[in-house]
Protein backbone atom coordinates (compact mmCIF):
# COMPACT_ATOMS: atom_id res chain seq x y z
CA UNK A 1 0.00 0.00 0.00
CA UNK A 2 1.40 3.42 -1.29
CA UNK A 3 2.84 5.33 1.85
CA UNK A 4 0.73 8.10 3.99
CA UNK A 5 1.39 11.35 3.16
CA UNK A 6 -0.88 14.90 3.30
CA UNK A 7 -3.79 15.31 0.68
CA UNK A 8 -1.99 18.34 -0.56
CA UNK A 9 1.34 16.60 -1.13
CA UNK A 10 -0.94 14.22 -3.37
CA UNK A 11 -2.22 17.01 -4.93
CA UNK A 12 1.13 18.77 -5.84
CA UNK A 13 2.01 15.91 -7.32
CA UNK A 14 -0.80 14.47 -9.15
CA UNK A 15 -0.40 18.17 -10.71
CA UNK A 16 2.91 17.83 -11.56
CA UNK A 17 2.13 14.06 -13.44
CA UNK A 18 -0.84 15.71 -15.03
CA UNK A 19 1.14 18.30 -16.54
CA UNK A 20 3.86 16.43 -18.04
CA UNK A 21 0.58 14.83 -20.31
CA UNK A 22 -1.81 18.35 -20.57
CA UNK A 23 0.25 21.02 -21.93
CA UNK A 24 -2.87 23.35 -21.66
CA UNK A 25 -2.65 23.33 -17.70
CA UNK A 26 -1.27 25.97 -15.90
CA UNK A 27 -1.25 26.68 -11.99
CA UNK A 28 -2.10 29.19 -10.34
CA UNK A 29 -1.42 30.16 -6.47
CA UNK A 30 -1.57 32.90 -4.13
CA UNK A 31 1.49 33.35 -1.97
CA UNK A 32 0.71 29.47 -0.60
CA UNK A 33 2.34 27.36 -3.15
CA UNK A 34 4.26 25.80 -0.36
CA UNK A 35 1.12 25.72 1.67
CA UNK A 36 -1.24 23.72 -1.08
CA UNK A 37 1.74 22.32 -2.51
CA UNK A 38 1.52 23.90 -5.72
CA UNK A 39 4.96 24.41 -5.80
CA UNK A 40 6.14 21.09 -6.86
CA UNK A 41 4.64 22.01 -10.05
CA UNK A 42 6.30 25.12 -10.51
CA UNK A 43 9.71 23.83 -9.42
CA UNK A 44 9.05 21.37 -12.52
CA UNK A 45 6.74 23.79 -15.30
CA UNK A 46 8.43 27.09 -14.17
CA UNK A 47 6.47 28.69 -17.64
CA UNK A 48 3.12 27.30 -16.44
CA UNK A 49 3.08 28.56 -12.76
CA UNK A 50 1.50 31.88 -12.11
CA UNK A 51 1.75 33.82 -8.71
CA UNK A 52 -0.89 36.05 -8.23
CA UNK A 53 0.18 37.01 -4.59
CA UNK A 54 -2.18 38.06 -1.70
CA UNK A 55 -5.07 38.63 -4.09
CA UNK A 56 -6.95 35.43 -4.47
CA UNK A 57 -10.27 37.36 -6.41
CA UNK A 58 -8.01 38.34 -8.93
CA UNK A 59 -6.53 34.61 -9.17
CA UNK A 60 -9.89 33.22 -9.68
CA UNK A 61 -10.88 35.99 -12.15
CA UNK A 62 -7.44 35.49 -13.91
CA UNK A 63 -8.18 31.48 -14.32
CA UNK A 64 -10.86 32.41 -16.03
CA UNK A 65 -9.03 34.61 -18.36
CA UNK A 66 -6.81 31.51 -19.03
CA UNK A 67 -9.63 29.21 -19.51
CA UNK A 68 -11.06 31.79 -21.96
CA UNK A 69 -7.93 31.53 -23.74
CA UNK A 70 -7.90 27.42 -23.98
CA UNK A 71 -6.16 26.67 -20.77
CA UNK A 72 -7.06 24.26 -18.34
CA UNK A 73 -6.28 26.44 -15.06
CA UNK A 74 -5.79 24.81 -11.60
CA UNK A 75 -6.44 27.58 -8.49
CA UNK A 76 -4.83 27.13 -5.31
CA UNK A 77 -4.96 28.46 -2.21
CA UNK A 78 -6.45 28.15 1.44
CA UNK A 79 -10.15 26.54 1.20
CA UNK A 80 -11.40 29.37 3.00
CA UNK A 81 -10.02 32.28 1.25
CA UNK A 82 -10.73 30.25 -1.97
CA UNK A 83 -14.36 30.07 -1.76
CA UNK A 84 -15.54 32.76 0.84
CA UNK A 85 -13.23 36.04 -0.33
CA UNK A 86 -13.17 34.90 -4.00
CA UNK A 87 -16.79 33.28 -3.81
CA UNK A 88 -17.96 35.72 -5.82
CA UNK A 89 -14.92 35.59 -8.40
CA UNK A 90 -16.13 31.93 -9.00
CA UNK A 91 -19.56 33.02 -8.58
CA UNK A 92 -19.95 35.36 -11.59
CA UNK A 93 -16.60 34.63 -13.62
CA UNK A 94 -16.14 31.35 -13.28
CA UNK A 95 -19.50 29.23 -12.13
CA UNK A 96 -21.87 31.78 -14.18
CA UNK A 97 -20.17 30.86 -17.54
CA UNK A 98 -19.01 27.02 -16.84
CA UNK A 99 -15.10 28.74 -17.05
CA UNK A 100 -12.96 25.24 -17.39
CA UNK A 101 -11.55 26.09 -14.34
CA UNK A 102 -10.52 23.75 -11.19
CA UNK A 103 -9.20 24.75 -8.09
CA UNK A 104 -7.98 22.68 -5.33
CA UNK A 105 -8.43 24.47 -2.25
CA UNK A 106 -6.27 23.16 0.81
CA UNK A 107 -6.40 23.13 4.51
CA UNK A 108 -9.99 22.79 4.41
CA UNK A 109 -11.92 22.27 7.72
CA UNK A 110 -11.34 21.44 11.18
CA UNK A 111 -7.97 20.05 10.41
CA UNK A 112 -5.92 22.53 9.93
CA UNK A 113 -5.89 22.37 13.56
CA UNK A 114 -3.66 25.14 15.45
CA UNK A 115 -4.06 28.00 13.02
CA UNK A 116 -7.46 28.21 14.59
CA UNK A 117 -11.20 29.29 13.44
CA UNK A 118 -10.13 32.22 11.61
CA UNK A 119 -8.74 29.87 9.05
CA UNK A 120 -10.84 26.51 9.35
CA UNK A 121 -13.10 26.41 6.43
CA UNK A 122 -16.53 24.81 7.46
CA UNK A 123 -18.86 26.48 5.29
CA UNK A 124 -16.87 25.72 1.59
CA UNK A 125 -19.02 23.00 0.58
CA UNK A 126 -22.31 24.80 1.10
CA UNK A 127 -20.81 27.66 -0.51
CA UNK A 128 -20.13 26.01 -3.88
CA UNK A 129 -23.04 23.48 -3.74
CA UNK A 130 -25.53 26.30 -4.47
CA UNK A 131 -23.78 27.29 -7.50
CA UNK A 132 -25.33 25.53 -10.36
CA UNK A 133 -23.05 23.45 -12.68
CA UNK A 134 -20.28 23.26 -9.95
CA UNK A 135 -18.56 19.73 -9.57
CA UNK A 136 -17.44 19.23 -5.92
CA UNK A 137 -15.09 16.65 -5.08
CA UNK A 138 -13.76 15.65 -1.66
CA UNK A 139 -11.18 12.90 -1.47
CA UNK A 140 -10.43 11.27 1.64
CA UNK A 141 -7.17 9.64 1.27
CA UNK A 142 -3.91 10.62 -0.92
CA UNK A 143 -5.04 7.76 -3.97
CA UNK A 144 -8.50 9.27 -4.08
CA UNK A 145 -7.03 12.69 -4.19
CA UNK A 146 -4.58 11.79 -7.73
CA UNK A 147 -7.66 10.23 -9.21
CA UNK A 148 -9.75 13.82 -8.54
CA UNK A 149 -7.27 15.96 -9.79
CA UNK A 150 -7.29 14.23 -13.39
CA UNK A 151 -11.01 13.60 -12.97
CA UNK A 152 -11.28 17.27 -12.78
CA UNK A 153 -9.36 17.78 -15.50
CA UNK A 154 -11.87 15.67 -18.05
CA UNK A 155 -14.56 17.18 -16.65
CA UNK A 156 -15.23 20.63 -18.73
CA UNK A 157 -16.05 23.25 -16.87
CA UNK A 158 -15.81 24.57 -13.05
CA UNK A 159 -14.58 21.66 -10.39
CA UNK A 160 -13.55 22.05 -6.73
CA UNK A 161 -11.02 19.58 -4.92
CA UNK A 162 -11.34 19.78 -1.26
CA UNK A 163 -7.95 18.88 -0.15
CA UNK A 164 -7.12 18.43 4.01
CA UNK A 165 -3.83 18.88 5.36
CA UNK A 166 -2.85 16.02 7.48
CA UNK A 167 -1.13 13.30 6.42
CA UNK A 168 -3.15 10.37 6.07
CA UNK A 169 -3.25 6.67 5.25
CA UNK A 170 -4.76 5.21 2.06
CA UNK A 171 -8.21 3.38 3.04
CA UNK A 172 -8.95 3.29 -1.06
CA UNK A 173 -6.86 1.11 -3.56
CA UNK A 174 -5.76 2.53 -7.42
CA UNK A 175 -8.36 -0.22 -8.28
CA UNK A 176 -11.22 1.42 -6.10
CA UNK A 177 -13.63 3.22 -8.52
CA UNK A 178 -13.47 7.38 -8.87
CA UNK A 179 -16.83 7.76 -10.80
CA UNK A 180 -17.65 11.91 -10.04
CA UNK A 181 -20.81 11.97 -9.17
CA UNK A 182 -21.74 8.29 -7.73
CA UNK A 183 -20.61 7.25 -4.38
CA UNK A 184 -18.81 4.25 -3.39
CA UNK A 185 -19.95 1.42 -1.24
CA UNK A 186 -16.51 0.70 1.11
CA UNK A 187 -18.42 -1.63 3.38
CA UNK A 188 -21.85 -3.17 2.90
CA UNK A 189 -23.94 -3.74 6.04
CA UNK A 190 -27.78 -3.93 6.81
CA UNK A 191 -28.82 -2.28 9.94
CA UNK A 192 -27.26 0.98 9.52
CA UNK A 193 -25.74 3.31 6.58
CA UNK A 194 -23.06 5.67 7.13
CA UNK A 195 -22.57 7.90 4.72
CA UNK A 196 -18.79 9.63 4.76
CA UNK A 197 -17.11 12.34 3.25
CA UNK A 198 -13.08 13.37 3.06
CA UNK A 199 -11.06 12.45 6.08
CA UNK A 200 -14.38 11.25 7.70
CA UNK A 201 -14.45 7.98 5.58
CA UNK A 202 -11.76 6.49 7.63
CA UNK A 203 -13.43 7.60 11.17
CA UNK A 204 -16.87 6.10 9.69
CA UNK A 205 -15.06 2.40 8.25
CA UNK A 206 -13.68 2.52 12.23
CA UNK A 207 -17.22 3.28 13.48
CA UNK A 208 -18.44 0.36 11.39
CA UNK A 209 -15.82 -2.05 12.80
CA UNK A 210 -17.43 -0.65 16.46
CA UNK A 211 -20.39 -1.47 15.09
CA UNK A 212 -19.71 -4.72 13.77
CA UNK A 213 -18.21 -5.74 17.75
CA UNK A 214 -21.48 -4.96 19.10
CA UNK A 215 -23.71 -6.69 16.29
CA UNK A 216 -24.63 -3.94 14.47
CA UNK A 217 -23.96 -4.35 10.91
CA UNK A 218 -23.35 -0.54 9.57
CA UNK A 219 -22.82 -0.26 5.75
CA UNK A 220 -19.86 2.82 4.53
CA UNK A 221 -20.54 5.29 1.87
CA UNK A 222 -17.98 7.01 0.13
CA UNK A 223 -19.57 10.36 -1.19
CA UNK A 224 -16.21 11.66 -2.83
CA UNK A 225 -18.46 13.84 -5.07
CA UNK A 226 -20.81 16.25 -3.03
CA UNK A 227 -21.83 17.96 -6.55
CA UNK A 228 -23.60 16.09 -8.73
CA UNK A 229 -25.12 14.49 -5.78
CA UNK A 230 -25.84 10.88 -5.69
CA UNK A 231 -29.43 11.32 -4.95
CA UNK A 232 -30.30 7.63 -5.97
CA UNK A 233 -27.39 5.82 -3.85
CA UNK A 234 -29.22 8.00 -0.94
CA UNK A 235 -32.48 6.45 -1.43
CA UNK A 236 -31.26 2.72 -2.40
CA UNK A 237 -29.40 3.43 1.32
CA UNK A 238 -32.37 4.24 2.89
CA UNK A 239 -34.73 1.62 1.54
CA UNK A 240 -32.14 -0.96 2.19
CA UNK A 241 -30.92 0.29 5.46
CA UNK A 242 -33.90 2.15 7.30
CA UNK A 243 -31.20 4.21 9.13
CA UNK A 244 -28.88 6.89 7.70
CA UNK A 245 -25.82 9.00 9.57
CA UNK A 246 -23.64 11.57 7.61
CA UNK A 247 -20.74 12.25 8.58
CA UNK A 248 -18.58 15.30 7.54
CA UNK A 249 -15.76 17.60 8.30
CA UNK A 250 -18.04 20.84 7.63
CA UNK A 251 -21.00 22.43 8.95
CA UNK A 252 -24.27 20.13 9.29
CA UNK A 253 -25.95 23.18 7.13
CA UNK A 254 -25.25 23.29 3.64
CA UNK A 255 -22.93 19.82 3.35
CA UNK A 256 -23.36 16.23 2.97
CA UNK A 257 -26.02 16.07 6.01
CA UNK A 258 -28.01 18.37 3.78
CA UNK A 259 -27.41 16.93 0.92
CA UNK A 260 -28.70 13.73 2.37
CA UNK A 261 -31.66 15.36 4.00
CA UNK A 262 -33.13 17.14 0.74
CA UNK A 263 -33.19 14.03 -0.62
CA UNK A 264 -35.03 12.26 2.15
CA UNK A 265 -37.55 14.97 3.14
CA UNK A 266 -40.83 13.76 1.58
CA UNK A 267 -39.21 10.45 -0.13
CA UNK A 268 -38.11 8.61 2.65
CA UNK A 269 -39.01 8.05 6.30
CA UNK A 270 -35.31 6.44 7.60
CA UNK A 271 -34.16 7.35 10.55
CA UNK A 272 -31.43 9.87 10.12
CA UNK A 273 -28.36 11.81 11.68
CA UNK A 274 -25.94 14.42 11.12
CA UNK A 275 -22.68 13.85 12.50
CA UNK A 276 -20.53 17.44 11.64
CA UNK A 277 -19.75 20.89 13.38
CA UNK A 278 -23.11 22.35 14.61
CA UNK A 279 -23.18 25.42 13.64
CA UNK A 280 -20.42 26.89 15.70
CA UNK A 281 -16.91 27.77 14.70
CA UNK A 282 -13.85 26.01 14.91
CA UNK A 283 -10.37 27.07 17.26
CA UNK A 284 -7.34 26.31 18.26
CA UNK A 285 -6.17 23.22 18.66
CA UNK A 286 -4.36 19.67 17.59
CA UNK A 287 -7.01 17.92 14.99
CA UNK A 288 -7.18 15.31 17.00
CA UNK A 289 -8.22 17.16 19.91
CA UNK A 290 -10.93 18.94 17.73
CA UNK A 291 -11.83 16.35 16.35
CA UNK A 292 -13.10 14.89 19.95
CA UNK A 293 -14.55 17.85 20.95
CA UNK A 294 -16.66 18.54 17.66
CA UNK A 295 -17.49 14.68 17.69
CA UNK A 296 -15.91 13.68 14.47
CA UNK A 297 -14.50 10.74 15.60
CA UNK A 298 -15.29 7.22 15.29
CA UNK A 299 -16.59 6.66 18.81
CA UNK A 300 -18.64 9.21 18.93
CA UNK A 301 -20.52 7.88 15.08
CA UNK A 302 -20.60 4.49 16.61
CA UNK A 303 -22.18 5.93 20.05
CA UNK A 304 -24.97 8.74 17.12
CA UNK A 305 -25.84 5.00 15.50
CA UNK A 306 -26.71 3.17 18.36
CA UNK A 307 -28.64 6.22 20.02
CA UNK A 308 -30.35 6.25 16.53
CA UNK A 309 -31.13 2.70 16.24
CA UNK A 310 -32.51 2.97 19.45
CA UNK A 311 -29.85 0.98 21.22
CA UNK A 312 -27.16 1.43 24.02
CA UNK A 313 -27.06 4.58 26.47
CA UNK A 314 -26.58 7.23 23.38
CA UNK B 1 -13.91 54.23 -42.81
CA UNK B 2 -13.48 58.18 -42.72
CA UNK B 3 -14.08 60.33 -39.69
CA UNK B 4 -17.07 62.03 -41.49
CA UNK B 5 -18.54 58.22 -41.84
CA UNK B 6 -17.83 57.44 -38.44
CA UNK B 7 -19.41 60.62 -37.13
CA UNK B 8 -22.50 59.72 -38.94
CA UNK B 9 -21.85 56.06 -37.70
CA UNK B 10 -21.72 57.42 -33.90
CA UNK B 11 -25.27 59.00 -34.35
CA UNK B 12 -27.09 56.04 -35.80
CA UNK B 13 -25.24 53.90 -33.41
CA UNK B 14 -26.78 56.28 -30.43
CA UNK B 15 -30.09 55.95 -31.73
CA UNK B 16 -30.01 52.24 -32.08
CA UNK B 17 -28.66 52.49 -28.13
CA UNK B 18 -31.49 54.27 -27.51
CA UNK B 19 -34.23 52.26 -28.78
CA UNK B 20 -32.73 49.64 -27.29
CA UNK B 21 -33.14 51.01 -23.79
CA UNK B 22 -36.71 52.43 -24.45
CA UNK B 23 -37.81 49.68 -25.99
CA UNK B 24 -37.33 47.30 -22.71
CA UNK B 25 -37.72 50.43 -20.76
CA UNK B 26 -34.58 49.19 -18.74
CA UNK B 27 -31.35 49.50 -18.61
CA UNK B 28 -28.26 52.36 -18.46
CA UNK B 29 -28.23 55.36 -20.86
CA UNK B 30 -25.41 57.18 -19.62
CA UNK B 31 -22.63 55.01 -19.43
CA UNK B 32 -23.57 53.69 -22.71
CA UNK B 33 -23.46 57.08 -24.44
CA UNK B 34 -20.09 57.69 -22.83
CA UNK B 35 -18.35 54.86 -23.96
CA UNK B 36 -19.28 54.67 -27.55
CA UNK B 37 -16.70 55.86 -29.34
CA UNK B 38 -13.92 53.83 -26.93
CA UNK B 39 -15.53 51.12 -28.26
CA UNK B 40 -16.01 52.27 -31.91
CA UNK B 41 -12.33 53.44 -32.04
CA UNK B 42 -11.68 49.61 -31.22
CA UNK B 43 -14.06 47.81 -33.25
CA UNK B 44 -13.86 49.92 -36.40
CA UNK B 45 -9.95 51.36 -36.21
CA UNK B 46 -7.80 48.86 -34.13
CA UNK B 47 -8.68 45.69 -33.04
CA UNK B 48 -8.21 42.44 -34.74
CA UNK B 49 -11.60 41.02 -34.87
CA UNK B 50 -13.82 39.16 -37.72
CA UNK B 51 -17.87 38.64 -37.13
CA UNK B 52 -17.53 35.62 -39.58
CA UNK B 53 -14.85 34.05 -37.23
CA UNK B 54 -15.99 36.00 -33.82
CA UNK B 55 -14.22 32.94 -31.75
CA UNK B 56 -10.77 33.12 -34.34
CA UNK B 57 -7.93 32.15 -31.89
CA UNK B 58 -5.41 34.92 -33.12
CA UNK B 59 -8.05 37.54 -32.72
CA UNK B 60 -7.60 40.40 -29.98
CA UNK B 61 -10.04 40.35 -27.18
CA UNK B 62 -12.14 43.17 -26.07
CA UNK B 63 -13.22 42.68 -22.56
CA UNK B 64 -16.61 45.17 -21.70
CA UNK B 65 -15.57 45.38 -17.69
CA UNK B 66 -18.13 48.52 -17.11
CA UNK B 67 -20.59 45.45 -18.63
CA UNK B 68 -23.78 47.90 -18.06
CA UNK B 69 -22.57 49.68 -20.78
CA UNK B 70 -23.27 46.77 -23.13
CA UNK B 71 -26.30 48.18 -25.10
CA UNK B 72 -22.96 50.30 -26.82
CA UNK B 73 -21.26 46.91 -27.78
CA UNK B 74 -24.30 45.23 -28.71
CA UNK B 75 -24.69 48.31 -30.93
CA UNK B 76 -21.21 48.07 -32.30
CA UNK B 77 -21.17 44.05 -33.02
CA UNK B 78 -24.63 43.96 -34.38
CA UNK B 79 -23.12 46.79 -36.97
CA UNK B 80 -19.93 44.92 -37.11
CA UNK B 81 -21.97 42.00 -38.66
CA UNK B 82 -21.77 39.78 -35.33
CA UNK B 83 -25.71 39.23 -35.17
CA UNK B 84 -28.39 40.64 -36.87
CA UNK B 85 -29.30 44.43 -36.16
CA UNK B 86 -33.34 43.43 -35.08
CA UNK B 87 -32.11 41.31 -32.44
CA UNK B 88 -31.30 44.58 -30.80
CA UNK B 89 -34.88 45.28 -30.10
CA UNK B 90 -34.98 42.19 -27.90
CA UNK B 91 -32.91 43.10 -25.66
CA UNK B 92 -33.48 42.13 -21.87
CA UNK B 93 -36.60 40.23 -22.95
CA UNK B 94 -37.12 36.36 -21.85
CA UNK B 95 -36.06 34.80 -25.44
CA UNK B 96 -32.94 37.10 -26.21
CA UNK B 97 -29.53 36.41 -26.67
CA UNK B 98 -28.67 39.87 -25.32
CA UNK B 99 -28.37 39.85 -21.83
CA UNK B 100 -28.62 42.69 -19.16
CA UNK B 101 -24.84 41.94 -18.83
CA UNK B 102 -22.56 40.59 -21.45
CA UNK B 103 -22.78 36.82 -21.96
CA UNK B 104 -19.99 35.13 -23.90
CA UNK B 105 -21.93 32.47 -24.09
CA UNK B 106 -25.27 33.31 -25.47
CA UNK B 107 -24.13 36.82 -27.64
CA UNK B 108 -21.35 36.33 -30.70
CA UNK B 109 -18.69 38.62 -30.11
CA UNK B 110 -18.50 38.97 -26.40
CA UNK B 111 -14.75 37.74 -25.42
CA UNK B 112 -16.09 37.71 -21.77
CA UNK B 113 -19.23 37.41 -19.30
CA UNK B 114 -19.01 40.71 -17.17
CA UNK B 115 -20.83 42.92 -15.94
CA UNK B 116 -20.02 42.52 -11.87
CA UNK B 117 -17.66 45.66 -11.50
CA UNK B 118 -13.89 44.93 -11.55
CA UNK B 119 -13.52 41.40 -12.47
CA UNK B 120 -13.81 42.21 -16.35
CA UNK B 121 -10.16 43.98 -15.78
CA UNK B 122 -9.25 40.40 -14.02
CA UNK B 123 -10.35 38.41 -16.49
CA UNK B 124 -8.53 40.40 -18.93
CA UNK B 125 -4.92 40.06 -17.18
CA UNK B 126 -5.33 36.03 -17.27
CA UNK B 127 -6.31 36.44 -20.90
CA UNK B 128 -3.27 38.64 -21.51
CA UNK B 129 -0.98 36.43 -20.10
CA UNK B 130 -2.38 33.29 -21.73
CA UNK B 131 -1.27 35.33 -24.93
CA UNK B 132 1.68 35.41 -23.38
CA UNK B 133 2.05 31.63 -22.42
CA UNK B 134 0.90 30.43 -25.56
CA UNK B 135 3.39 33.56 -27.19
CA UNK B 136 0.24 34.62 -29.24
CA UNK B 137 0.43 37.84 -30.62
CA UNK B 138 -3.21 39.29 -30.13
CA UNK B 139 -3.68 41.92 -27.87
CA UNK B 140 -6.22 42.43 -25.11
CA UNK B 141 -8.12 45.34 -24.56
CA UNK B 142 -10.18 46.26 -21.44
CA UNK B 143 -12.67 49.21 -21.21
CA UNK B 144 -13.64 49.94 -17.66
CA UNK B 145 -15.16 52.65 -15.89
CA UNK B 146 -14.16 55.38 -13.34
CA UNK B 147 -16.39 54.23 -10.86
CA UNK B 148 -15.64 50.76 -11.22
CA UNK B 149 -12.00 51.62 -10.17
CA UNK B 150 -12.91 52.17 -6.69
CA UNK B 151 -13.30 48.37 -6.72
CA UNK B 152 -10.03 46.81 -4.93
CA UNK B 153 -9.96 44.41 -7.76
CA UNK B 154 -9.07 46.34 -10.10
CA UNK B 155 -5.97 47.42 -8.47
CA UNK B 156 -4.89 43.42 -7.87
CA UNK B 157 -4.97 43.36 -11.21
CA UNK B 158 -3.43 46.50 -12.12
CA UNK B 159 -0.46 45.05 -10.03
CA UNK B 160 -0.30 41.60 -11.84
CA UNK B 161 -1.03 42.90 -14.88
CA UNK B 162 2.69 45.58 -14.16
CA UNK B 163 4.64 42.38 -12.34
CA UNK B 164 3.60 40.17 -15.70
CA UNK B 165 4.66 43.03 -18.20
CA UNK B 166 1.78 42.42 -20.06
CA UNK B 167 2.35 45.36 -22.98
CA UNK B 168 -0.04 42.92 -24.89
CA UNK B 169 -2.85 44.80 -22.19
CA UNK B 170 -4.86 47.74 -22.69
CA UNK B 171 -6.99 49.13 -20.13
CA UNK B 172 -9.38 52.13 -21.47
CA UNK B 173 -10.86 53.74 -18.73
CA UNK B 174 -14.35 55.73 -19.56
CA UNK B 175 -13.54 58.55 -17.71
CA UNK B 176 -17.02 60.62 -17.55
CA UNK B 177 -17.07 61.15 -13.64
CA UNK B 178 -20.11 60.55 -12.60
CA UNK B 179 -21.59 57.35 -11.24
CA UNK B 180 -24.78 55.96 -9.52
CA UNK B 181 -24.87 58.14 -6.26
CA UNK B 182 -23.20 61.09 -8.10
CA UNK B 183 -19.73 62.34 -8.75
CA UNK B 184 -16.87 60.39 -8.23
CA UNK B 185 -15.29 63.09 -6.47
CA UNK B 186 -18.22 62.57 -3.98
CA UNK B 187 -19.05 59.02 -3.20
CA UNK B 188 -15.41 58.08 -3.12
CA UNK B 189 -12.70 60.36 -4.39
CA UNK B 190 -10.48 58.09 -6.96
CA UNK B 191 -8.08 61.53 -7.41
CA UNK B 192 -5.63 61.42 -9.82
CA UNK B 193 -6.26 57.83 -11.14
CA UNK B 194 -3.42 58.13 -14.38
CA UNK B 195 -0.95 58.98 -11.53
CA UNK B 196 -2.21 55.83 -9.39
CA UNK B 197 -2.18 53.35 -12.71
CA UNK B 198 1.30 54.67 -13.42
CA UNK B 199 2.58 54.17 -9.71
CA UNK B 200 1.33 50.74 -10.05
CA UNK B 201 4.14 50.65 -13.27
CA UNK B 202 1.47 51.14 -16.45
CA UNK B 203 1.89 53.78 -19.25
CA UNK B 204 -0.32 55.93 -19.10
CA UNK B 205 -2.01 57.90 -21.91
CA UNK B 206 -4.90 60.43 -22.40
CA UNK B 207 -7.09 60.70 -24.93
CA UNK B 208 -10.51 62.69 -25.92
CA UNK B 209 -12.94 60.02 -25.31
CA UNK B 210 -15.44 60.94 -27.73
CA UNK B 211 -12.81 61.78 -30.82
CA UNK B 212 -12.10 58.39 -32.26
CA UNK B 213 -9.01 59.52 -33.70
CA UNK B 214 -7.35 60.71 -30.58
CA UNK B 215 -8.50 57.18 -28.82
CA UNK B 216 -7.02 55.45 -31.89
CA UNK B 217 -3.81 57.27 -31.74
CA UNK B 218 -3.39 56.59 -27.82
CA UNK B 219 -3.45 52.75 -28.34
CA UNK B 220 -0.09 52.22 -30.31
CA UNK B 221 3.01 50.71 -29.51
CA UNK B 222 5.70 52.39 -27.18
CA UNK B 223 4.78 50.52 -24.15
CA UNK B 224 7.45 47.91 -23.94
CA UNK B 225 7.02 45.50 -21.26
CA UNK B 226 4.39 48.09 -19.65
CA UNK B 227 0.60 47.50 -19.88
CA UNK B 228 -1.16 50.74 -21.10
CA UNK B 229 -3.71 52.69 -19.34
CA UNK B 230 -5.70 55.28 -21.59
CA UNK B 231 -7.47 57.51 -19.59
CA UNK B 232 -10.24 58.38 -22.19
CA UNK B 233 -12.37 61.74 -21.29
CA UNK B 234 -15.83 61.23 -21.78
CA UNK B 235 -19.33 63.10 -21.13
CA UNK B 236 -21.92 60.94 -19.47
CA UNK B 237 -24.95 60.40 -21.30
CA UNK B 238 -22.89 62.76 -24.16
CA UNK B 239 -25.37 63.24 -27.55
CA UNK B 240 -28.50 63.72 -25.77
CA UNK B 241 -28.94 67.10 -24.12
CA UNK B 242 -30.71 66.10 -21.05
CA UNK B 243 -28.67 63.28 -20.26
CA UNK B 244 -25.08 64.54 -20.56
CA UNK B 245 -23.41 65.11 -16.95
CA UNK B 246 -26.42 64.16 -15.02
CA UNK B 247 -26.02 61.03 -12.73
CA UNK B 248 -29.62 60.85 -12.79
CA UNK B 249 -29.66 58.94 -16.35
CA UNK B 250 -27.34 56.14 -14.96
CA UNK B 251 -30.23 54.22 -15.28
CA UNK B 252 -33.19 55.16 -15.96
CA UNK B 253 -35.82 54.79 -18.84
CA UNK B 254 -36.76 57.07 -20.76
CA UNK B 255 -40.41 57.87 -21.44
CA UNK B 256 -41.83 58.58 -25.15
CA UNK B 257 -41.87 62.27 -24.45
CA UNK B 258 -37.80 61.70 -23.59
CA UNK B 259 -37.19 59.58 -26.36
CA UNK B 260 -38.44 61.54 -28.59
CA UNK B 261 -36.50 63.99 -28.15
CA UNK B 262 -33.29 62.19 -27.67
CA UNK B 263 -33.73 60.70 -30.96
CA UNK B 264 -34.69 63.68 -32.44
CA UNK B 265 -31.54 65.73 -31.40
CA UNK B 266 -29.24 62.88 -32.69
CA UNK B 267 -31.23 63.09 -36.14
CA UNK B 268 -33.68 60.42 -36.31
CA UNK B 269 -37.27 60.11 -35.69
CA UNK B 270 -38.60 57.52 -33.73
CA UNK B 271 -39.97 55.63 -36.33
CA UNK B 272 -36.79 55.18 -37.92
Amino acid sequence: MPEPKSLRVAYGEALVELGATNGKMVVLDADLAHATMTSMFEAKYPERFFNFGLAEANMMCAAAGFAHSGFVPFASTFALFGTGRAYEQIRNSISYVNANVKFGLSHSGLSVGEDGGSHQSIEDIALMRVLPGMTILVPCDPIETRKAVFAAAAIDGPVYIRVARPIVENITTESTPFVPGEACVLREGGDICIAATGLMVKEALKAAELLAALGIKAAVVNFHTIKPFDSKRVLDMAKGCGAIVTVEEHSVIGGLGSAVAEVLAGNSSAKFERIGIQDRFGKSGKPADLFAEYGLTAANICSRCEALLGRGVG
Amino acid sequence: MDNASLTQKARQLRRDILKMLYLCQSGHPGGSLSSLEILMALYYKVAKTDSRKPRWEDRDRIVLSKGHACPALYAVLADRGFFPREDLWRLRQIDSHLQGHPDMNKTPGIDASTGSLGQGISIAVGMALAAKTRKAGYRVFCVIGDGEAQEGLVWEAAMAAAHYKLDNLVVLMDHNGLQIDGPNDQVMGLGDIAAKFAAFGLETRRADGHDIDSIAGALGSGHAGKPLFVQCETVKGKGVSFMEDNPGWHGKPMNDKEYAAAIAQLGGTVDA
